[in-house]
Parts: C-alpha cells; structure tokens; sequence
C-alpha cells in the first residue's frame, strides 16, 4: 500500500504517543467501536495516571474498561459507568475521579472541542441540581442556560472499518457511534482500522470522516474479548 | 406482591398501546424494551437508539449476532429496511430537537407533579445519567412503566421525590402493575385500573394524593 501522507503506521510507532498523566480520548459505546488494539497497546506499555474522556467506562474486560478496571485512570470524564461495577468501585474507595455530563451534551462538547468552539448554551440539566452544579449560566432572548465548555484531549484513539491512505474513514454499523466526534477532538487523532484501501477506492459520497482529522492509522489485530451476550 | 411474569406483560402491553403508526420511539432498558412484543404486525414504528440507529429492529436469530450492530444497552439487534445509523451527537440532536415522539423509561420515583427521579439512590449506587436527561426533558411524551412500590413495598409514586431529580415536570403518564395515572397539569390523575385491582388498594399503596377519573377504564388484561 503507498503511504504518500505517512500516516500509515505500526501499533509500536503508534505508542510513542502514549504516556502517564495523559488526557486520553476513546471512541465507543459499551465496549462497541472502541480500538481493541490501540487499547491493549496502552495496557501493555504500563502507562496509568489517565484521564479518559467518552462516552462510558465499557465492562470490566471490554472496551475502555480493561484500563480502568486495572486503575490506570485517575479521572474519567462520561455519561454513566452503569456497566463496569470496578469503576463503581474505584469511585466510591476515592481511587478514581468521576465527573458525569449527560450523553448527548457529553459528545457536543466533544464535538465543540473538534470544530473550533470554547462551548455552548443549553437548557439539558438545567433543573437536574447535579448537573447543573458550578456551571455559569447565560441569558439568551430571556432564557436561562447552562454554558457547556469543549472538551478536548492530548491524543484521541478511534476505531473504523476502513481508511484510505489519507485517514478518510468509513465506519461499521452501530460501531461509528462517537468515533467520528471523538476523532476530530485532539492534537493528535490515531485511527485503528480493519482494512486500508488505495486511494480512490472509498465512494467520497460515503465518507464519513474527513482525513484531514486523522494523523495515523494502524491496522487492528480484531476483538479479543468476550462481550457480555456471548 | 411479587413481580410476576403476568405483571411485566400487562405493563409492557399496555405501553405499547401509546405507540401510533409514524412515531418515532426510544425504549429504555427493562420492561420498556418488552413493548415492540405487543406491537401489531402492520404498524409502522421507528425505533431510534442513542448509540446511533434510526429504525432499530428485533434481536437477530442465535448465531446471527453482529457485534458491531447492538443497542445502548450493549446487545446485538438488527436494523428494520429504511433505517440507518447515525453518530451520537446527531441521536441526541434529534431528542433536544424534540423529533423523538415517545419516551418509554423505567423509573426510581415519580412525583404526582411528573418530576422524574431515575438516576441515583442516594449512598448506593451512582451509575450516572446516561441518555435519561436529554430524553426525559426533551421526548414529546414521556412514560414510565415501573412497580407501584419498590422492594420493601413502599409506593414509588409520592408527593415530591426524596432522591435527586432526573428532570422536573416531565413525565405524562405512569404505567404500573395495579393502574394507569395521567399528570396533567401538575395534577396526578388515575384514569385506568388493570384487571382485579380495587381502587382501594391502589389508594392504600400510593405515598400521595391522586384525582380520580370518573370514568375510568378497567383494563381487560
């Protein structure tokens, strides 16, 4: 495969951008559409000290899980850790950070973080005293709102199903989920892929994700663990 | 009373009879997810999902599971012909926008004034919100199916709810295993009774004052 914008990589090379105390951002929803690959990577390089930003803390064994179930995060920002009784655990012994932002407003501000806006007004929480505790509020045509700050991250790691050379991505499924947000948030985005094609190759009617975002690709060696309805 | 198998179906079919040809539809986990069973086969219905798939069908057959293709809750479904996916913030754009028709969720506590309280039991277990806000304050219609009273038999629907509030004045309707209430206007109003409830006992087993409607409807099932 030509690599003309050298943004085809190894999961080793890809690792040099990984380290502790990092703010990570992940891709996925439960477990789905999380970069298997790049996350054992991560495990295995035996960094901790992270703050995790999306949408959940995965199971235990799956996704985002298998680092915060291991206590490699200090701080994870998401809209529920319902799924992973460790973190729940970790939370409640002091070891872990958790700060909640309903799902929906949780990935606009993602998304804030990936077009260039410091944040944004709205009315989601606005009588929920959790969520809108210590957030300024703003008056808009005499209305009252929350303001909502972009979040964004050091580096940000996605899963698809195909890239080009380029890092345009097409995704699989309900697996696209927050990929194509999460992508567009960091300094540096790490795409992990199950197939790359020559350019040309993918229909620019059905490209979901701009490479413009994508800074390195590798491929993914595929799921490793088992999903909870298995 | 125990939680019956006959009482999750009475519930879960009589949700389904707030769902009308056109909607667009988000279930919660739980009961809500057993309505789509009572549906009649001619209807059209859109099952939106807040990972990302607008016109979400059934549980595939064994064997057929596609682990790139499952609901928010993490289990493989399949896609109904003229559905497609989406990523979150456009699922969620679509709910602040008000285009999801109905809501049907599970619940904690719900005040007579349809505060909904469903995110949090104080000193146990703080799961996070998830999708509940957004859908909550923003469905068109919002139901809950849930016990009339939680475990230790106290009544679930109470005057102003004692953990913290999901959204406030939210929810329209309450679906529970003895009766049917309607919020209207900050009121809470009982309009129908499932089959061998007395409305005795459902005045004796709920934590706050309700109107009767006089013409209530006694369920057949």
């Amino acid at each position: 495969m030509e690599n003309s914008f050298g943004k085809i990589t190894t999961l080793e090379k890809a690792m040099e951008f990984f380290y502790s105390g990092m703010t990570l951002m992940f891709g996925g929803f439960g477990g789905v559409g999380t970069p298997p690959t790049l996350v054992d990577g991560i495990l295995k390089k035996g960094i901790n000290n992270l703050t995790l930003i999306g949408n959940d803390t995965g199971f235990p064994n799956i996704g985002i899980g298998k680092l915060v179930s291991r206590n490699r995060a200090a701080k994870v920002i998401v809209s529920h850790i319902g799924s992973n009784p460790v973190a729940g655990e970790l939370m409640n012994e002091g070891q872990i950070e958790v700060e909640f932002s309903p799902q929906g407003i949780l990935v606009e501000r993602i998304r804030a973080g990936g077009i260039g806006l410091p944040g944004f007004l709205t009315d989601i929480g606005l009588d929920n005293e959790v969520i809108s505790k210590n957030k300024p509020q703003f008056q808009l045509d005499g209305k009252n709102y929350l303001v909502e700050k972009a979040l964004t991250a050091d580096v940000s790691i996605v899963y698809a199903k195909k890239a080009d050379p380029y890092g345009n991505l097409i995704y699989d499924k309900s697996a696209r989920n927050t990929n194509p947000l999460v992508a567009m948030a960091s300094k540096i985005t790490i795409a992990e892929v199950e197939e790359i094609v020559p350019i040309g190759s993918l229909n620019p009617e059905e490209i979901v994700t701009q490479g413009v975002y994508i800074d390195y690709l590798i491929p993914s060696k595929g799921v490793n663990w088992t999903w909870a309805w298995e | 009373m125990g939680m019956g198998v006959d009482f999750r179906y009475r519930m879960a079919k009589r949700a389904s009879e707030e769902i009308k040809n056109g909607m667009l539809v988000n279930l919660g986990i739980g009961i809500p997810s057993l309505v789509p069973n009572h549906l009649p086969e001619n209807m059209h219905v859109i099952f939106h999902s807040e990972n990302g798939i607008i016109g979400m069908g059934p549980s595939p057959v064994k064997g057929e599971e596609d682990s790139n293709l499952c609901n928010a809750g993490g289990f493989p479904v399949t896609i109904q012909s003229g559905g497609s996916y989406c990523d979150s913030s456009i699922a969620f754009g679509m709910i602040r926008k008000g285009k999801v028709d109905l809501t049907i969720l599970g619940s904690l506590q719900v005040s007579s004034k349809g505060d909904l309280a469903n995110w949090i039991v104080p000193g146990k277990k703080v799961p996070g919100m998830g999708g509940a806000v957004e859908l909550a304050q923003k469905a068109k219609r919002v139901v809950v199916v849930m016990n009339h009273c939680d475990k230790s038999g106290i009544s679930k629907i109470v005057k102003e709810c004692s953990y913290p509030l999901t959204s406030s004045k939210c929810v329209n309707l309450i679906i529970t295993e003895m009766a049917v209430f309607k919020i209207h206007v900050e009121e809470l109003w009982l309009t129908e009774l499932f089959k061998g409830i007395e409305l005795s006992d459902v005045i004796e087993r709920t934590n706050c004052e309700f109107r009767v409607n006089e013409y209530y409807r006694s369920i057949p099932y």
